[in-house]
């Protein structure tokens, strides 16, 4: 009762400082919806490759020489460069759009977050380089401002787009060569689903753990030495499963069955709340589900972003 | 047995808590908390970017001999005045001094605003590679400015929705967890005025 007195007042002072604060706070948290209802600004493009273009200006083979190009430089290097050439931005400035689109594909290296988004506005006579926080270091604004002076607006005058482009894309990547960034773990560019890397603490854990509870659990129903087995066999059956590694298969199954042994050894009174250890043990095998659950990460051949990238209004723009 | 039942029931009443205060969003209170700050300590950091840029900015500026003095006063003055006020996280749960930096912050950014334009009209001043540089900078700086701001509005609306919506506003009663000031536009009515166009004066 007292306890709801307290609540009471608490709740009449409350009541006074909300009703002040709805109305600011409702105005600026409708501010967003309210561009969003006018429904005008552009849809982010789907991110296909390298060089996206929406206006129909490079032809096949200087859009595949600068694919190849980009390509070639994630392999090399690891970072995510984006070519983006639409027909317009607006209603947003290209800036705005840029970053909304570089917030929506996120490119760049999961941990390292290095992408760079060059999008051309072309009918609006626009282009702008973007910079995750990343690469803010390595193309500073002023760097990206050069980069358009000197090598996008004077060929763009021209009508020359792909030269532009690719000039760009050369002194970008020559600056990014620049910066100690990690390089790409070369053996693996292949890497499949499964073992993106086998974590031993986390299969130290999940034997400490999970074993130990489902080994008294199974040798309550199946007796020591049939429990003991059948646990070792389960966990170096999962091991297998979840490493593709038929060796730490066997090795999990030995060291299940051993574990499984002095678990069961001693598990006295294993009576006691069988329904607390059964949902201890349906948790380990959970945990083990999002152990396998790792990155997908290089799909093969095709491109898709790293998902890393941060962009934080890095950039510079310019016009032709 | 007894005892070990006790312990049994201790140990389930512990879990329980535990439940009910994670599900009653105390540590989503938590978790955003942190998240506000953050976002609030970048759009400080851009601040002092911007702030940062004004004494190179003024410094080119004066070398233009006829410069307009009050554009550049009133920069300066502006700049004194935002970087004057102390800010600290706790600036976020008092809406007063929040609006008060937000105010002397969008006073340097309109002061700015303008010395640019002004710059239009000196052609030595365009043609200055120190000026342009720094026009491109202060332009950077606008825009992580906005993103930050972006990102601090929607972190503050994240947490504001929790705090109102049930059950988490009885924990944020219990706990006096209030909502967060945002953003908002200072001169509202003078931007949704459609801007006058007069092609007679010349």
């Amino acid at each position: 009762m007292l306890f709801s007195g307290f609540l009471m007042r608490r709740w009449v002072r409350l009541a006074i400082l909300l009703r002040l604060h709805v109305l600011a706070i409702a105005g600026a948290a409708l501010l967003p919806f309210a561009v969003w209802a006018q429904g005008s600004v552009q849809i982010v493009p789907q991110l296909t490759g390298h060089v996206i273009d929406n206006t129909a200006t490079l032809n096949d083979a200087q859009r595949q020489a600068l694919e190849a190009k980009l390509t070639a430089f994630e392999q090399a290097k690891g970072a995510q460069i984006v070519v983006l050439m639409v027909p317009n931005t607006a209603p947003e400035d290209i800036a705005a759009y840029a970053q909304r689109v570089g917030d929506s594909w996120k490119i760049g290296r999961q941990n390292i977050g290095d992408g760079l988004l060059l999008v051309v506005a072309k009918n609006d006579r626009k282009v702008r380089i973007e910079t995750t926080k990343a690469l803010e270091g390595a193309i500073p604004d002023l760097a990206a401002r050069q980069i358009i002076d000197s090598a996008i607006t004077p060929r763009f005058k021209l009508g020359d787009f792909a030269g532009g482009l690719e000039a760009a894309a050369d002194q970008i990547m020559a600056r990014i060569s620049g910066e100690n960034l990690p390089v790409p773990e070369r053996s693996t560019s292949k890497r499949s689903n499964k073992s993106p890397g086998f974590d031993w603490t986390q299969m130290a854990v999940f034997l400490f753990f999970a074993v130990p509870i489902g080994a008294r659990l199974l040798s309550g129903v199946l007796g020591r030495k049939l429990g003991a087995l059948v646990t070792g066999g389960v966990v170096g059956g999962l091991a297998w499963l979840f490493t593709s590694s038929v060796l730490i298969g066997i090795i999990a199954l030995v060291a299940g069955l051993v574990f499984a042994l002095f678990a069961s050894l001693g598990s006295l009174g294993r009576r006691g709340g069988t329904s607390v250890l059964r949902a201890g043990g349906l948790g380990g095998l959970g945990s083990l589900g999002g152990w396998s659950g790792g990155r997908g990460g290089g799909s093969g051949g095709g491109f898709s972003s790293g998902g890393g990238g941060n962009f934080g209004g890095g950039g510079a723009s310019g016009d032709w | 047995m007894k005892l070990r039942l006790s312990g049994l029931l201790n140990l389930t009443v512990a879990a329980v808590l535990a439940v009910l205060l994670t599900g009653c969003g105390y540590n989503d209170f938590q978790r955003l908390d942190e998240q506000t700050k953050s976002a609030w300590s970048e759009v400080l950091n851009q601040y002092q970017r911007r702030a940062d840029l004004v004494p190179n900015i003024v410094a080119t500026v004066k070398g233009e001999a006829a410069f307009e003095q009050d554009t550049l006063t009133k920069v300066i003055e502006a700049r004194a005045k935002a970087t004057s006020i102390q800010v600290t996280p706790e600036t976020l749960n008092n809406p007063e001094a929040f609006s008060k930096f937000q105010a002397a912050q969008s006073q340097l950014g309109s002061a700015l605003s303008r010395l640019m334009v002004v710059s239009e009209r000196y052609p030595d001043l365009k043609a200055n590679q120190g000026f342009r540089d720094l026009r491109v900078q202060l332009e950077g700086t606008e825009n992580r400015i906005t993103v930050a701001r972006n990102r601090y509005i929607q972190t503050v609306q994240e947490y504001n929705v929790l705090t109102r919506s049930f059950p988490n506003n009885l924990t944020a009663m219990m706990f006096s967890y209030n909502v967060k000031p945002n953003f908002s536009v200072q001169n509202e009515a003078q931007i949704s005025a459609p801007p006058v166009v007069d092609f007679n004066k010349k």
